[in-house]
């Protein structure tokens, strides 16, 4: 997988996540993630195609999604229910538009399709093809939640 | 800038109508109308006086654009200001809605400020 197809997808989860939700994000190391286990206990995924075919996840842990919420809606949240999923969602969706944006002006144009959420402790999240899943940690203050990005081989 | 006017917001996303509805009513604005997509918003056009669009793109049914396309050619909302609040933001989807006549496009991520500023010039 091309590597440059990555760092878009890091820079846009960090503006959408402090522009939309207020707080300070930082990213871990990438790794090479072996199973289909979620990381976190809600995840938004989205189909992209275009130069190369993929899809990329954003799997919040429940207290991070929680929080991230809260300060979206100016209101406490207090459990994972439709609201959050929804809200995991349009942060999916506000991640995909701000790293094809990026991927644009490196020449590479993708379209994406309308996310779908997935939510429960231990869930599988299904990339469209076999390619390499390139996982990106993030972490909010105490909170944790990570990408995936995977794209054909 | 009038804030006693009737605005719609579109967006398959209940997140996005929230925030943008606390975004507006911390401007002023109090009438404030709702749809899912593109069709139900024809549909509140149908029996709704609306004098401010504001409308995400990628929705299922019928898209932003779709929905610029068909307020533009009906006589009641031609002239009606339309703002597009999406995620897309390549160049193509920027000037496909300015030749389908769109008043401004806010992209996704955005501040109060953003969006408060765009009403600002759409309203003046």
């Amino acid at each position: 997988m091309d590597v440059k197809l990555i760092n878009p997808f890091i820079n846009a989860t960090s503006n959408v996540l402090e522009t939309m939700a207020f707080v300070s994000v930082e990213a871990g190391a990438p790794y090479l993630k072996k199973d289909n286990v979620a990381k976190g206990d809600v995840t938004g995924v989205i189909g992209l195609t275009g130069v190369a075919n993929g899809t990329i996840s954003v799997t919040f842990q429940e207290t991070c999604i929680l929080d991230i919420v809260s300060n979206m809606f100016g209101e406490k949240m207090e459990e994972l229910n439709s609201e959050i999923a929804d809200a995991v969602g349009e942060l999916t969706n506000m991640i995909s538009g701000q790293a094809r944006k990026e991927l644009e002006e490196l020449g590479k144009v993708f379209k994406a399709a309308i996310p779908t959420v997935v939510t429960g402790k231990n869930h599988s999240i299904s990339h469209y093809t076999d390619g390499p899943r390139i996982a990106i940690p993030f972490f909010v203050g105490e909170g944790r939640f990570t990408i995936e990005v995977c794209f054909e081989r | 800038m009038d804030t006693s006017i009737k605005v719609l917001i579109v967006d398959d996303f209940a997140t996005m109508r929230r925030i943008l509805k606390n975004i507006l009513k911390q401007i002023g604005f109090k009438n404030l109308l709702e749809a899912d997509d593109g069709t139900t918003a024809l549909e509140v056009l149908d029996r709704e006086s609306v004098d401010l669009i504001i409308s995400d793109w990628n929705m299922p049914k019928m898209t932003g654009l779709e929905l610029l396309k068909s307020v533009r050619a009906s006589d009641k909302f031609k002239r009606t200001p339309f703002l597009m609040v999406t995620a897309e933001a390549q160049k193509q989807n920027v000037i496909e809605a300015v030749q389908a006549g769109v008043s401004n496009y806010v992209v996704k991520p955005f501040t109060a400020e953003a969006i408060s500023e765009k009403l600002e010039k759409i309203l003046k």
